[in-house]
Formats: C-alpha cells, structure tokens, sequence
C-alpha cells in the first residue's frame, strides 16, 4: 500500500518536475524573443537616429503639398460650381427646345385641321350646287306642261 | 566705512562672474547630458509611437522642457529617469490631443509592426532562424500594439530600455507594485500572441 502511495508521489513528482522544466524552457524563449526585439528597437533606432535629416525638405514638401492641395481643392469647386452652372443651362435650353416644339407641333395641327375644313366646306358647295342644277334641270315651268307631256307621248309612240 | 565702499562694486563683479561662470557650467553639464541620454529619449520614444518623425519632435520637444527646467532639476532621481518622466508625459500629451484633434491628422505616419520587426540584425547562425525571430519580433510588436499605454510604457522600459522597476517607478510616477502588476499583464499578453503563433 506504502509502495503504490510512494509511486504516486514519485509520478506526481516527476510530472511537476516536466511541468516546470517546460514552463522553463519556455520562459528561455520568451526571454530569447525579449532580447531579439529589443535589439531590432535598439538597431532600427540606430538607424533612424544616424539618418541624415531633411527637415527643410520636409518642410518644402509640406507646404508644397498644402499649396497643391489648396489650388486642387479650389480648382474642384470652381469645376462643381462651374458644372452645376453648365447643367441648368443645358436643362433651361432643353425645357426651351420642348416648349417650341410642341409649339410648332400646336401649330402645324391647328393648320391641317383649317385645311380639312376648308376641304369640307368646298364640297359641301359643291354637292349644294350640282343638287340645285339638277333640281333646275328636271323641273319645267307650269305653261310649258302640256308641251312637255306631248314631248312624253311622242316619245312613248 | 571707506573700505566697505571701496569692497562693494568687486563683490557685485565677483557675484555676476560666479552666476556666469555657474550658467556656464550649467550649459555644459546640460550638453554633456543631451548627449548621453538623447539616443535613449528618442528609442524609448520610437518604441512607443513607431512614427521616426514624431519620435524626433517629441524627443526635441522633450530636451527643450528639460533645458527649461535644468535649474530646478534637484537630482533627487537620476537625469535619464528625469528625461523619461518628461518624455512619458509629452508622449501622453501628444496622444491626448491628437485623440481631441483627430481630423488634423486624418492619417498616421507609424510603421508597419512587420516593417519594424525587419530591423532585427543577422545575428542568428542560420536563415531559417532568422526568419523565425523575425516573425516573433513582428508578434512581439502585436502584442505591444495592444497594450494599454500604461502596459507598453512600463514594458518598454523593462526590456528596451533595461531599468530596473524602481527607476520605472519613479519615471511613471506609480508604485513599485503597480508597475510590476503591469508589467505581468503585459508579459502575459506577449506569451499569448507569441502562443497563438505556435
């Protein structure tokens, strides 16, 4: 019973010892992993510190850029100003353009419709007077009746 | 009564020749200062912003103060912890306004972490080993770019710039313990990001 108890304490003991042998080893790499970024900061550092310095070029550049960054911001809005501008006007001469043309359109319908008109009332005159003609044509005055009846029997002889 | 007149006008001439001569001494001993630590000041401060333009103005930034205020520095902590402790605070600044005037700067100068992590010298025996501290590098910056401001500031100082936790304490301005609770949180959060890369 001892012996198996001693066992366990001996396992239990040697998964301690694993466990902080592990726990070791990976501390070696952390610190490893510490010294290595501290020396890429310390070199990056270096370089960054011993570089030449352009601070007037930098300051050139920079105001350069604020200036071309102004002149373009300028140049968009007087594009945007100048584009709203262009589009009512395009948009007054298209609404113009429309109005003449269904004016146009108003007055062409108008003239065909004088035309038919004109057309109608014509014929209208002219079926008025061939009717009158004919009415004239078949009707004989009331002295002439009786010579017109004889013209009748003659010709049924 | 004649002879005191006469003292008088050499005590005023030896008064301002030893104001002189102390400026003068000040000015050196504040030059031998810039150079010693302004490599250090500047590190420190490229760590925490990865910005090499802005790292350079905060660190001109930094000894412009410290030249301001040489005279009433009484030595009670070292110059180097002094120097932090002004940069700590002009790097807290800087953020502070930059978070109140966020549209002045619509975009960040700050390196790339993997672009940082490429500064590592070939020191490694092999490539393959290179290669492989290079990205832990690049994961230890990941870490450090989660951090708290207070986390990287007290990491940084430990295992950049090498202080003891004494000397963090007293550039942060915070106790012995709190820098050592954040600096555990810091480790913590380091190991993790370098397990996730495993």
């Amino acid at each position: 019973m001892n012996f198996g108890k001693n066992i366990g304490v001996e396992r239990s003991e040697r998964s301690r010892q694993a466990a902080s042998g592990a726990s070791h080893i990976e501390d070696l790499a952390l610190e490893q992993t510490l010294k290595n970024f501290r020396m890429s900061v310390v070199a990056w550092s270096d370089a960054a510190y011993s570089r030449p310095r352009t601070v007037t070029q930098t300051v050139r550049r920079r105001s350069w850029r604020l200036v071309a960054g102004g002149a373009l911001g300028c140049a968009l809005l007087a594009g945007g100003v100048a584009g709203v501008g262009y589009e009512r006007h395009q948009r007054q001469e298209a609404a113009r353009i429309a109005a003449a043309r269904v004016v146009e359109q108003q007055r062409l319908v108008r003239e065909q419709q004088n035309l038919l008109r004109e057309e109608q009332a014509k014929a209208e005159d002219e079926d008025l007077l061939s009717k009158v003609d004919s009415d004239v044509s078949r009707e004989v005055p009331s002295a002439m009746e009786p010579l017109a009846q004889l013209m009748a029997e003659n010709e049924r002889q | 009564m004649a002879a005191g007149a006469a003292l008088e006008p050499m005590t005023r001439a030896t008064a301002e020749e030893i104001a002189a001569r102390n400026l003068e001494a000040a000015t050196d001993e504040f030059t031998l200062v810039v150079e010693r630590h302004r490599p250090q000041v500047f590190r420190f401060l490229l760590a925490s912003t990865r910005d090499v333009d802005l790292a350079e103005t905060l660190t001109q930034e930094c000894f412009l103060k410290a030249h301001r205020n040489w005279g009433s520095f009484r030595g009670e902590s070292s110059a180097m912890t002094w120097l932090m402790r002004i940069a700590i605070n002009l790097q807290k600044d800087h953020w502070r306004n930059r978070r109140m005037q966020f549209w002045r700067h619509t975009q960040t100068n700050s390196v790339d972490m993997e672009d940082a992590g490429e500064w590592l010298p070939s020191g490694e025996s092999s490539v393959e080993r290179q290669l492989l501290a290079r990205e832990q590098v690049s994961h230890v910056w990941a870490a450090v770019k989660g951090l708290s401001e207070r986390q990287r500031t007290v990491f940084l100082l430990r295992y950049v710039e090498e202080q003891e936790l004494s000397e963090i304490a007293r550039a942060t301005g915070l106790s012995e313990g709190t820098v050592k609770a954040h600096l555990s949180r810091a480790v913590t959060k380091v190991r993790t990001e370098l397990g996730r890369q495993q």
